[in-house]
């Protein structure tokens, strides 16, 4: 057994009122892509943190790292190590360049920098790993998809032996997703030993080895990738069938409702017009940083700088906020659900009824608590958010089930237009589902969708219609049998 | 295993007591000193308290709806001694008391109206504008006042900040009445619970369909115009309006409300605890006066308390 490199058994760690793991083991061979997939709330991110000295007080278990019993007390022990985390929000300093992030606390020289020393170090390790990239630009300059690089640059600086990697691609353009295979396939050949988490599925049968699936805080079960499938695995994740991935629908499309007409903002979108029908979901695709999202963002009043024109029913609008955006029927549903839609500190009831509470009252401005309740209380029962109740805060509550009170929000002010960005991000297979269920119920009631996302499977077999931004223009509408993956790459990476 | 579970408990505990820490706190400070004084706990004496915490108390609300919506205003001081000074300034002259109290009352929430502009439209720091704002107004109660105290007022205005109802020195009850309409703003209408977004998450409260802006605004506004009524009261109570009054306020009203469990990162506290919060610092020193403790230490107290208090608190929210 001379190779291996990590074993973790039964472990068991508990927070008050949940188990978060129970006798889970795990192990990981030198040069080896261990998978690591499960739900949300599965406890992937909690045996990482038992693993790599965030949660030194597990309850049971031992771990054996190169044959030899350890319980790292901090990261920077396990770190120490050998053993790198490369998490899903990246830990990079904005300001700093990426040179000065590779070695942030380990910099060549005493007292003083040598940044000469620091730069041919940097330099030659970005050399090995085969990346162009500018040590001397900002992190802040850089595409997630770079930054991630860095990170891993970062890994390799410290001579990890052990790199875990969660969710890296779920920023990621398809091209920078195959930089990264590459990269993982070097590692491997060098004998470093990978853990990759991930909800996108066929990444793991590209590169990884061998998949252990977790739910509950259970080891289901570990088995080589060759020997299994995809439904197999989704089956062990959530416990069930899940019927067909994508609900079957008929659409039923009717006249155009909706355009945009010579859409621009400088420097981000230039000239994008297009129509979309009631009832329709119409996709937007196309590499990340192509401008999808700041086509959705200047539609919904962001931009002071907007130019070209929106209209609604035959009408033109005024929209210069996104209270105006709300009032005309239009919303948008961000991508950055942490940054820009959640309201931590907040219940979920508060959150779900924030864009509507104007009409929740019974005098202009005293909120009917009564009123609130009611409608909080359907969307709930309506969506199937998961809370022991309305009073619960919205940070305690999983991905999938705070996206819902989210959506419940944008549902309560009963929009026409609805432009979901990723709305699937980051959530279990399950939420997926269940919103997919609801965007596909939402046009058939006559909700126009306009659909923001990464993930060509969700496009196609969502939408109707795809539009795809390059270079923050529209490179071209695709209908109907045409939409492909390669149609839409091939648009999406500046084709005709 | 079984340590595991005793801490955990142990967790449990420190849990329930840190919600109810501020109360706990102010009950112990009050146990302790009914022992230590026999004054301490007669109705005049607690009249007393109440009477001192009034004025910041009152700046005490604004400066948490400020700090909900995750700003600071540290011009309150200064506001209060110009709206205090324009005010007497506007008496003084035989002028009508009314129409004094309202150009007061107009100065404070003008300026404040003028900070949250600054901060919001002009996309300021908070801190920045209302440091400026702080020694801009103090230098016009300077200019305007020429550094002398104003004084010779009509008899009926010393009622505001001298009379009683019954027991009831006025400014309590006006601070009551403050506080419980602090207490409705923030938590049954709409412009409250906009607050707390607001200072939870601003920007998902403008995707929401807030205008962010405007409750930044308001908010400043309030609070201008609290400080002015706290500046008339003080300037009632003193009869004259002093250059100096209300100077370092914005520290002890600050105090006030991170005592009493508002957190500085916005969006999470309450106008119940900032009355716990008012009336610690009340007790203090109060105490710290009838144990006949030296001024310069009461600071050291005061100071050491907001220490403890913030290190609590982030004890308690640690992982």
């Amino acid at each position: 057994m001379a190779n291996k490199l990590l074993e973790m058994k039964n472990i068991s760690k508990s927070f008050p009122g949940v188990q978060a793991l129970s006798e889970v083991d795990f192990n990981i061979d030198k040069g080896e892509v261990h998978a690591l997939v499960g739900e949300n709330g599965a406890g992937k991110s909690t045996l990482m943190k038992v693993l790599t000295g965030i949660h030194p007080d597990y309850e049971k278990g031992q771990i054996f790292y190169k044959g030899e019993e350890v319980r790292f007390k901090s990261p920077a022990e396990a770190q120490a190590a050998g053993l790198a985390i490369i998490h899903q929000e990246l830990e990079l300093i904005p300001e700093l360049t990426v040179a000065e992030n590779v070695f942030l606390g380990r910099e060549p020289g005493r007292g003083w920098i040598n940044k000469r020393k620091l730069k041919a170090n940097t330099k030659k390790i970005f050399e090995e790993m085969g990346i162009e990239i500018n040590i001397n630009k900002k992190i802040k300059n850089l595409t997630i998809g770079k930054q991630q690089m860095v990170e891993i640059a970062k890994a390799i600086s410290q001579d990890a032996e052990i790199i875990a990697m969660d969710e890296p691609t779920s920023s990621l353009s398809q091209q920078e997703v195959k930089i990264l295979f590459d990269l993982i396939q070097d590692l491997k050949n060098d004998g470093i030993g990978i853990i990759y988490i991930s909800h996108h599925l066929e990444e793991i049968f590209e590169i990884c080895d061998r998949v252990t699936v977790l739910r509950d805080g259970n080891k289901i079960k570990e088995q080589l990738v060759s020997e299994t499938d995809r439904d197999e695995i989704v089956r062990q994740m959530v416990g069930r069938d899940v019927e067909d991935r994508f609900p079957e629908f008929d659409a039923k499309i009717g006249e155009p409702i909706f355009e945009v007409k010579n859409l621009s903002v400088p420097d981000l979108i230039t000239d994008v017009s297009f129509q979309v029908k009631k009832g329709e979901i119409f996709g937007l695709a196309g590499l990340m940083g192509a401008g999808r999202s700041e086509i959705a963002r200047a539609i919904y009043g962001l931009y002071k700088n907007r130019a070209g024109d929106i209209y609604l029913e035959g009408k033109k609008l005024d929209i210069n906020s996104p209270g105006d955006a709300i009032d005309n029927g239009i919303y948008y549903l961000t991508e950055n659900r942490k940054d820009e839609g959640l309201i931590p500190e907040l219940s979920v009831g508060a959150n779900m009824s924030l864009s509507i509470l104007e009409q929740l009252t019974f005098v202009r401005g005293v909120i009917s608590k009564r009123k609130e309740k009611s409608l909080v209380k359907d969307f709930i029962s309506k969506l199937d958010v998961r809370t022991p109740g309305p009073w619960q805060l919205i940070k305690n509550l999983s991905g999938g089930n705070q996206q819902k009170v989210i959506l419940g929000r944008v549902l309560s002010t009963d929009p026409k237009v609805i432009i979901m960005d990723e709305p699937t991000r980051g959530i279990d297979v399950g939420a997926k589902h269940e919103i997919y269920q609801l965007m596909e119920e939402l046009a058939a009631d006559g909700v126009t969708i306009i659909f923001i996302s990464s993930e060509l499977p969700e496009i196609l077999n969502l939408t109707s219609r795809v539009g795809v931004i390059y270079n923050g223009r529209l490179q071209g509408i695709i209908d109907g049998s045409d939409v492909t993956q390669e149609s839409i790459m091939n648009l999406a990476t500046g084709g005709s | 295993m079984e340590n595991a579970e005793s801490k955990m408990n142990f967790k449990y505990i420190l849990q329930f007591l840190g919600k109810f820490k501020a109360g706990i706190g102010l009950l112990a400070l009050v146990i302790v000193m009914s022992f230590l004084s026999d004054r301490f706990l007669s109705l005049p004496n607690m009249l007393n308290i109440f009477r001192q915490v009034s004025i910041m108390g009152i700046m005490a609300v604004g400066m948490t709806m400020v700090i909900l919506s995750q700003g600071i205003d540290l011009s309150v001081g200064s506001l209060l001694a110009l709206s205090g000074a324009v005010t007497a300034g506007f008496m003084a002259g035989d002028g009508n008391m009314v129409l004094a109290i309202l150009a007061g009352l107009a100065v404070g929430t003008g300026l404040g109206l003028f900070n949250g502009l600054m901060i919001s439209k002009a996309n300021l720091p908070d801190f920045i504008v209302t440091l400026a704002m702080m020694s801009i107004a103090r230098g016009l109660v300077l200019v305007y006042t020429g550094g002398r105290p104003i004084s010779g007022f009509d008899p009926a205005f010393r009622i505001i900040g001298g009379g009683r109802v019954g027991m009831v020195p006025i400014p309590v009850i006006i601070f009551a009445v403050i506080l419980v309409i602090g207490y409705l703003v923030l938590n049954k209408t709409t412009f409250g619970r906009y607050i707390y977004a607001v200072g939870g998450n601003k920007q998902a409260a403008r995707l929401a369909g807030i205008n962010t802006d405007s409750i930044k605004i308001k908010v400043y506004a309030i609070s201008g115009f609290l400080a002015a009524v706290s500046g008339i009261i003080l300037t009632s109570r003193l009869n004259s309006a002093q250059p100096t009054a209300g100077v370092a306020y914005e520290l002890d009203v600050i105090a006030m409300v991170v005592l009493g469990g508002t957190s500085l990162t916005g969006g999470k506290g309450s106008v119940g605890g900032t009355l716990i919060g008012a009336l610690i610092i009340g007790v203090l020193n109060n105490s710290l006066n009838l144990l006949g403790v030296a001024s310069f230490y009461q600071e050291v107290a005061k100071g050491l308390v907001i220490l403890v208090a913030v290190l609590l608190d982030s004890l308690q929210h640690r992982d």
